[in-house]
């Protein structure tokens, strides 16, 4: 007959095993993959929800950081990460961006300077 | 290591729905800069430094300050009367519950992607650091002048949208 103070304590020392071995082990790369869905779809929520053009702006700066964090991720996790693909790729989408952001502002700073606001919904004289 | 992860992760999401819901403008770009180092100590921890400080000094040097002068140049750090959202706001939300569903069934559905999957063992990262050197200079020297060429494009585009209007 077995104990069950003693079945106790193995199942704890089992519970602590693998409690230790979790936090050992690398996060599984579905858990970087949601990370970046998620900060994705906040990003997109917010470019899609909000009046403001500089708002909609970092709304766009997270999904492309989303993007990046993809890249990285599966670099890391690939087959060849000697090869340093990801790596490159994300690099290059860096520095897009921050082309991407320049040309945004000085667009948005244009556009204020025309209609004396940010706010997207008053920025209309080109809908039909 | 997962806590780690999971630390890092809650401070991105924490940052970027800040970011995107606070009313004061200053505050979304200081939320930004908090996501974005967020995003760059994941990076770290990834083991690509390369890319992790690259995005501490492109983002968070760079591109929040930026944020914070085009707001302070549009007066966008003065608080407005009328409602933060578009009148359409419950399409966007939807859209993007939508959007973040598919990734995410997508990502757990697939069998490409293996669930208990440890990284592969990595070069070490001086080595690393010299290889993406030695690439950028050889295998991808025509995407390198492509970028440099975007930038100094961009660089002259900013200036030239942003230059005062000549009045009629």
């Amino acid at each position: 007959m077995a104990d069950p103070w003693d079945l106790g304590l193995g199942h704890s020392l089992e519970l602590g095993a693998w409690s230790l071995e979790l936090s050992i082990a690398m996060t599984p790369l579905v858990c970087y993959l949601l990370l970046s869905a998620l900060l994705f779809s906040i990003g997109l929520a917010g470019a899609l929800t909000r009046r403001n053009a500089i708002i909609v702006l970092i709304g766009i700066e997270l999904m492309l950081n989303a993007a990046n964090l993809n890249f990285i991720a599966f670099w890391r996790y690939g087959e060849h990460p000697e090869t340093l693909t990801g790596v490159m790729f994300a690099i290059f989408s860096i520095g897009v961006a921050a082309a991407e952001a320049a040309v945004g502002l000085a667009l948005i700073i244009a556009v204020y300077r025309h209609y004396k606001t940010t706010n997207l919904d008053q920025v209309d004289s080109m809908k039909g | 290591m997962i806590w780690i992860f999971v630390i890092l992760a809650m401070v991105t999401l924490a940052g970027a729905m800040a970011a995107l819901s606070q009313r004061h403008l200053v505050h979304c770009a200081l939320c930004l800069v908090l996501a974005l180092g967020g995003l760059a100590g994941l990076f770290l921890q990834l083991d690509a430094q390369f890319v992790g400080l690259a995005q501490i000094l492109v983002y968070i040097g760079a591109v929040a300050i930026l944020i914070v002068f085009a707001i302070l140049l549009t007066r966008g750090s003065e608080p407005t009367q009328q409602s933060a959202l578009t009148s359409s706001w419950v399409m966007g939300v939807s859209v993007a519950v939508l959007t973040f569903g598919s990734l995410a069934a997508g990502v757990l559905a697939s069998h490409v992607i293996p669930w208990a999957s440890n990284p592969k063992p990595n070069v070490a990262t001086d080595v690393a650091v010299n290889r993406i050197g030695e690439k950028l200079m050889t295998d991808y020297v025509v995407p390198l002048e492509v970028v440099a060429l975007l930038l100094t494009a961009a660089l002259i585009g900013a200036v030239i949208i942003a230059m005062k209007e000549e009045p009629k």
